[in-house]
């Protein structure tokens, strides 16, 4: 399903981010990429939703070879995907509705479907009270489970979390987490960048560690090691 | 289709409302630019009025020998008017300008004895000619100067009055051209202004925007509410800018007139308010709506 093949990314000034990096990723599967800050987690994040081309190498989503792209292609394509970030990325003037809602409405689904599926996904979270609040009247925790809402609300085939836990205490990364092993319960393929110790050994899924920008290790019930 | 252009509407409309402070701050600068267009339509009709009012005192006058018959001067007057250069050709007769000196001088008894003891009119008739154009004045001359019809002229007034017209010609020509420059100079400068400040507001929602495109939206989904918005500023806008200039125009009027007589601005804003407001709605539409259709092109790679 998602392929990186001898992939590279250089930053001019900047040294290297990834290199000749190349693993794949089934349907179904819980993968979590470990390694330190500046590893090159989020760079391949970054290529994999087409927000950055690779300096060398392939990355393929399905039909998609996201490295060829066009600017206008990248909309349709990321619909297939739901992405979660450390500093949630919530639409600051919407409420936890219409941020959920947001992600239906520019799949051009019907008012009915939204109005039907947004309740049910935010209650899914816990958030089914909290549906006219901004982002800025949640907690930290809360604006994640938005996040997750709005990134799971249309079934995409995957949902890629960079550090979602980054900002939360233990006991908010605890719900993060479990909620993302709920949501590949239902079938959803998760790829899930941290550098948290105690989530990926409370996981013991398959964990990809990077390290300088390579890939040092890919074990299928993985530890947090990075020696 | 349908449902995609509504929500553009419906997010536009939303955003309006949510970013107030953005849109205040934005419809007051807009409003004063507008205010700057409204202001130089006005000027264009001050000027136009200074230089018609210049125009007007200009002409030559043609006198012709006490020989000359009326019927020969109507011919020439005629033939005058056949001319493409010229604008009208008024006759004065002879009876009519004593009548004319008479009243003028209707106080001084020195003169009106003076000229009741004449045994006959000593003045002459004239043609008064107004030309389309104050530079087509020479051309006329010419036609005045040919030889056909030196017999029944006696003199010419622009041979008198050369250097005064073509100077006044000069100045109508510079106060057109001079207003035109400066419209164009100050509707850019006004266009600018309005670029910037929208700029400046899509630049504050850059990070939106980011979040747009990843969660999927299409260009024209994250494009079109900003577009919508930008409709709204204008379109306000453009309602203050004429609520504004209305009373300053009302006040302002009076000294106007006493510097170009037969000048009422406030007349003229009145009578055309709707073509007015029609012209700043349409700038301020089209410009509040590029201007955000062009700022946020450049947020919408990647």
């Amino acid at each position: 399903m998602i392929v990186f093949q001898g992939v590279s990314k250089h930053y001019s000034g900047h040294g290297v981010a990834l290199e000749d990096t190349s693993f794949q990723i089934d349907p179904g599967e819980f993968v979590s990429l470990a390694g330190r800050s500046g590893a090159g987690k989020s760079t391949v994040i970054k290529l994999l939703i087409g927000e950055e081309r690779p300096s060398k190498g392939r990355v393929f989503f399905g039909q998609y070879e996201v490295n060829k792209l066009r600017d206008n292609e990248l909309p349709a394509f990321r619909r297939h995907i739901g992405v979660v970030f450390q500093d949630f990325r919530l639409l600051p003037n919407k409420n936890s509705y219409e941020n959920v809602a947001f992600a239906l409405e520019v799949a051009g689904r019907p008012q009915r479907e939204i109005d039907e599926l947004v309740p049910q996904v935010l209650d899914m979270v816990g958030l089914g009270d909290k549906m006219k609040n901004f982002p800025n009247e949640l907690s930290g925790g809360e604006r994640q489970r938005v996040a997750i809402a709005r990134a799971m609300i249309h079934r995409p085939e995957v949902i890629i979390a960079d550090e979602p836990t980054g900002n939360l205490d233990p006991f908010h990364t605890f719900e993060i987490v479990k909620l993302l092993e709920k949501i590949n319960q239902l079938g959803t393929t998760v790829v899930l960048a941290t550098h948290d110790k105690e989530v990926i050994n409370s996981l013991e899924r398959r964990v990809i560690t990077l390290d300088k920008g390579r890939v040092i290790r890919d074990e299928k019930k993985g530890k947090y090691i990075l020696v | 289709m349908f449902t995609i252009i509504s929500r553009i509407f419906h997010f536009g409309v939303k955003n309006f409302w949510r970013n107030g402070w953005l849109s205040t701050a934005t419809i007051v600068i807009m409003t004063l630019s507008l205010i700057v267009s409204l202001g130089l339509i006005m000027f264009g009709v001050v000027t136009r009025a200074a230089a018609d009012s210049i125009q007007d005192k200009i002409d030559i006058s043609v006198y012709f020998n006490t020989t000359t018959s009326e019927d020969e001067i109507l011919n020439i007057q005629q033939s005058l008017e056949g001319l493409s250069q010229v604008q009208s050709v008024d006759y004065i007769s002879r009876d009519q300008a004593l009548a004319t000196f008479q009243q003028n001088h209707a106080n001084d008894p020195v003169i009106s004895q003076v000229v009741n003891e004449l045994d006959t009119n000593p003045l002459e008739a004239s043609l008064n000619i107004k030309a389309k154009d104050p530079s087509q004045y020479g051309a006329i001359n010419d036609y005045l100067s040919s030889p056909n019809l030196a017999s029944y002229i006696d003199s010419i007034s622009y041979t008198q009055n050369q250097d005064v017209i073509n100077r006044l010609a000069t100045i109508v020509r510079d106060v057109e051209t001079g207003g035109w420059l400066v419209t164009i100079f100050l509707a850019l400068v006004a266009g600018l202004v309005v670029y910037n400040t929208i700029r400046l507001a899509i630049y504050s929602n850059r990070d939106e925007i980011g979040i747009m495109r990843v969660v999927g939206a299409s260009n024209s989904l994250v494009r079109g509410p900003y577009v919508v918005e930008g409709l709204f500023w204008g379109g306000i806008a453009a309602v203050f800018s004429v609520i504004i200039v209305t009373p300053a125009c009302y006040f302002l009027s009076p000294y106007l007139n006493e510097f170009i007589p037969g000048l009422n601005l406030f007349q003229y804003f009145y009578t055309h308010i709707l073509q007015l407001f029609l012209y700043q709605l349409l700038f301020g539409v089209v410009i509040g709506s590029l201007s955000s259709f062009w700022a946020v092109r450049r947020y919408l790679k990647n």
